[in-house]
């Protein structure tokens, strides 16, 4: 167990160290959409009713917030290894393969948690929001830092260079976070994309923690839970067998 | 007792490179071993393997009784590598990375052998110092106690001398070879074959992914290598009956290759009965570089 503690305090250490990069930098961007968007959208839309514009934004961004930092801490930590060489220092020990994933989700999830909650604290200033169900929303928080943390993990696995983790980061990743209902409800989109809309998994994630705030959502958050809980399962056990096959680390 | 490293009909294909072929090698517990070979023979291929980096096409490795595969967490506890390559964590000073080598090793309180080492390896004021200001010298000790924290039975060192500078090279030998006293199995692969000679008590060599030589020091140099005799003659006249002995002739000297020193009174005999004297006489041993050169150059012939 020594082990896979040093692991992650290595893992919450390095992100902390740059913490400019990591934390303000991804706070102070969230923060220019909410202020951004609320200035321009306030006055003309009302998603649900009794929900003011700002308020509706402010779980959608954190939640945006939180899928990309976690993306960004287990993808960029690995693939900078991988690429210095400096990963044999995590494969020369005595270290398993779960630990190894659990060491690097985990560090995605605090940092998610931490850029999130700056987040949310920051939009308070805005405009105060309700928090109707709690423990939902910690529990979609903490499936959607997970999910994208072990995204990360297999994207920097698979990732030859830099080059190609960034067009994962960029042309996957962000569309899916940025197309999932951040900024709308999807009942406001035309029924294609509507229907579109209910085969990405980040959409799930946005509407039930939006759920954990309001007590409205598109879809149930049972079955929103369900269907993230199985990405995420479905993803781990191919991070898992990635691992433990050695795929691109040990060959 | 139980063999430091077997290692047994290990094959390595990459694609359609056979980078190891059917090596079989064993290191006893207690050991200065060499590996020695030209560049791309497999050495480090076959140091991954051991280490757990590579995984063997076919046969087995063990490490202390431990199979790499099967029983990977015992057999990398048991060794300590120290790779080729300079790498270093660039957000760490050399006291944090060594304090998280010790914890992914399960080891929580090692700070006081992380002094010890730190000091031994001349590392003490560069404690604090972030992994990435330190030179190439200086990285390369950190990688040295990185592989030694967890005071591993068995050591490998992947051309530790790599452009280092020969006071910090002999320095490291100190502390590597007391180690090896202390009772630590050492492998080392080197292209100062010196090194080798003055260090390891044995020595394989490996070309094209086979092990083409294995035995001790002494040994191969004794075996491989006939003596070598320089010769100022007066006359300066080689006897006929001498002439297929000759491997070189230099400003005015001649240099003959004997199988041993019982064939120098032949010589001897020989130039007086063809009444020549000799000016000059000297006699050298070989290094392991000219084994080297005969025993990779035997190969190619072959």
């Amino acid at each position: 167990m020594i082990g896979l503690w040093t692991l992650l305090y290595k893992e919450l250490l390095r992100f902390w160290k740059v913490g400019m990069q990591t934390i303000l930098s991804p706070l102070v961007t969230t923060l220019l959409y909410l202020l951004i968007f609320s200035h321009v959208m306030a006055a003309h839309v009302q998603v649900y009713p009794g929900v003011g514009y700002t308020a509706f934004l402010i779980p959608g961004l954190v939640m945006m917030a939180m899928l990309q930092n976690a993306f960004a801490n287990s993808s960029s930590s690995l693939i900078q290894s991988k690429m210095s060489g400096n990963i044999v220092f995590l494969l020369l020990p005595p270290l398993a393969y779960w630990q190894f994933f659990t060491a690097y989700v985990a560090a995605a999830i605090v940092r998610g948690l931490v850029v999130g909650l700056g987040v949310g604290l920051a939009g308070l200033w805005f405009t105060p929001v309700a928090l109707a169900h709690p423990l939902w929303m910690v529990a979609f928080a903490l499936a959607g830092c997970a999910m994208l943390g072990t995204l990360g993990i297999i994207t920097a696995l698979w990732a030859d260079s830099y080059d190609q983790m960034a067009t994962v980061q960029n042309f996957i990743i962000l569309p899916l976070t940025f197309l999932s209902g951040v900024f709308y409800s999807i009942h406001s989109l035309p029924a294609f994309w509507q229907a579109l809309s209910r085969y990405n998994p980040f959409f799930y994630l946005i509407d039930g923690f939006r759920y954990g705030f309001f007590g409205v959502s598109d879809v149930s958050p049972d079955l929103g839970l369900l269907i993230v809980g199985t990405c995420f399962l479905a993803l781990s056990l191919a991070t898992l067998a990635l691992l433990k096959s050695g795929y691109k680390l040990r060959n | 007792m139980t063999p430091a490293i077997e290692i047994s009909e290990v094959h390595k294909r990459f694609g359609n490179l056979h980078a190891l072929r059917g090596v079989d090698l064993t290191v006893a517990q207690g050991e200065f071993f060499a590996l020695l070979g030209p560049n791309g023979a497999g050495k480090t291929t076959l140091i991954n393997i051991l280490a757990g980096l590579s995984r063997a096409t076919q046969g087995s490795s063990r490490v202390m009784g431990h199979d790499v595969v099967d029983d990977y967490r015992n057999a990398r506890r048991a060794l300590g590598v120290v790779p080729q390559e300079l790498v270093y964590d660039a957000f760490f000073s050399v006291r944090e990375m060594l304090r998280f080598q010790s914890g992914y090793f399960g080891l929580c309180k090692n700070d006081a052998w992380i002094d010890e080492l730190l000091h031994n390896l001349g590392l003490t004021d560069k404690a604090d110092t972030p992994t990435r200001l330190l030179s190439g010298g200086m990285k390369r000790r950190v990688l040295i106690a990185q592989a030694l924290v967890h005071k591993p039975p068995v050591i490998v060192l992947d051309e530790p001398t790599a452009g280092v500078d020969v006071a910090l090279r002999q320095n490291l030998w100190g502390f590597i070879r007391r180690l090896n006293r202390d009772g630590h199995t050492i492998v080392l692969t080197t292209h100062y074959l010196e090194e080798a000679e003055t260090l390891c008590s044995r020595i394989a060599m490996l070309k094209q992914g086979q092990v083409i030589a294995l035995d001790t020091t002494h040994n191969l140099l004794s075996a491989h290598a006939a003596i070598q005799v320089r010769l100022k003659l007066d006359p300066n006249r080689l006897p006929d009956a001498l002439r297929p002995l000759l491997v070189a002739e230099e400003a005015g000297c001649f240099r003959l290759v004997l199988e041993d020193y019982s064939r120098l009174e032949k010589v001897l005999a020989t130039l007086r009965e063809a009444n020549v004297s000799v000016d000059e006489l000297e006699v050298s041993k070989p290094d392991l570089e000219e084994v080297f050169l005969q025993i990779m150059g035997k190969e190619v012939a072959r």
